[in-house]
């Protein structure tokens, strides 16, 4: 795999400067330094999912408790969540979550299509303020303001990491 | 032909010979609730914990969201290591995300313990036989899920270890507990989970 683009570190550095302790994913490779890092940060937990919805329900509990979390995944990842999010806005639970996303800007694989399309306007149905970072150029600040919206306001706010900021997947061309 | 449930339409009158009652048994594993945080499943299981603690602000009943009663508990318990808790859950709400056992699982964490209360019945929407009544078992699943420490507790004299286990395991616990499918009775709770969730929080963190 290619060397990971240095904001994907800063980004990491900015959850750990809101505090965040607890870090839920399943598994993408949009996200992999994320991941990596919070396995390597004794400070942290790391929190290997079977489904993005327990990452919800996760950050609902860590609020109850006084501890920042955000879960990371893929754009397929959000339809899993969407009853969960109902815990979310009637409780009105601060909520971050960043989403690589697929079938978005350039995708070559159709299964993909559905979900990234439907992505921003199942977030926005289920009540979550969406923010789109594009380029490398805007993705630091599109999350330092998501983390204050989530972390200060106590808002639910989703980041969606485009294609055109992370590269679609390659397919053969035929 | 495949396997049907059998058709089950409304609970037991009475408490069949051999089986727990749910409210006695509840209340005997979780025993004295001050020091635990408590996180519950939907309709039974949580009038269980309200009969068995009292409408306490360290308690957070789910009203909907169905399957997240135990990553809720996860959360909690990662983000208080130094406080028990307890998920008290029941098989429907567990099993439909079950997944979350093997999460809980790799993880381990030592103050973090699940009360199954298994009454074999959907009992919310009109006391459908469950997979549990079928033949499916939730304490294998806790088990094949890597959970260390799990009970299944069938007879009052199953109940003092689980409880013993629930309260002091050092990794996480899980307990089964088979009960006859009565219905004891809805307890009234506020439904507000902003509300609930501000005063657990101004209880345990000492401000919201």
């Amino acid at each position: 795999m290619a060397e990971a683009p240095a904001w994907q570190d800063q980004l990491y550095d900015l959850l750990r400067e809101f505090k965040v302790t607890q870090f839920s994913y399943v598994p993408d490779a949009g996200h992999r330094t994320l991941i990596n890092r919070s396995i390597a940060d004794p400070d942290v937990h790391s929190v290997s999912l079977t489904t993005e919805e327990e990452g919800v329900a996760l950050q609902a509990g860590a609020h109850l408790g006084g501890a920042r979390s955000v879960l990371l995944m893929q754009s397929s990842g959000v339809g899993n969540c969407v009853n969960f999010f109902s815990l979310i806005k009637h409780g009105r639970f601060p909520f971050l979550t960043l989403v690589s996303m697929r079938g978005d800007f350039g995708e070559a694989n159709p299964w993909q299509l559905a979900m990234g399309q439907s992505t921003q306007p199942v977030l926005e149905a289920a009540g979550l303020i969406v923010l789109r970072a594009e380029s490398e150029d805007e993705v630091l600040t599109t999350a330092r303001a998501a983390c204050t919206m989530a972390y200060q306001s106590e808002a639910a706010v989703a980041v969606l990491l485009t294609q055109k900021l992370l590269g679609a997947k390659s397919f053969s061309t035929e | 032909m495949s396997m049907k449930p059998t058709l089950s339409t409304a609970p037991a009158k009475t408490v069949e010979e051999g089986l727990l009652e749910r409210r006695a048994a509840v209340a005997g594993i979780l025993g004295d609730t001050k020091d635990m945080l408590i996180v519950t499943g939907l309709a039974g299981s949580k009038d269980d914990a309200l009969a068995a603690a009292g409408d306490v602000p360290t308690l957070f009943t789910l009203s909907g969201a169905m399957g997240a009663a135990a990553a809720m508990g996860l959360g909690l318990a990662l983000a208080q290591p130094k406080k028990r808790v307890v998920v008290v859950t029941g098989d429907g709400e567990l099993l439909m995300n079950v997944g979350t056992l093997a999460t809980i699982g790799v993880l381990n964490p030592p103050n973090l313990s699940i009360l199954c209360v298994d009454n074999q019945r959907y009992g919310e929407t009109g006391w459908q036989e469950s997979h549990t009544g079928r033949g499916v078992d939730i304490a294998k699943m806790a088990e094949g899920g890597g959970i260390k420490q799990v009970r299944t507790v069938t007879k009052e004299s199953e109940i003092a270890d689980a409880s013993q286990l629930m309260r002091a395991s050092n990794g996480t616990s899980f307990v089964l507990l088979k009960v006859a499918p009565t219905d004891p009775g809805k307890i009234h709770r506020d439904r507000d989970a902003s509300y609930n969730k501000t005063r657990f929080r101004v209880a345990v963190l000492g401000k919201n």
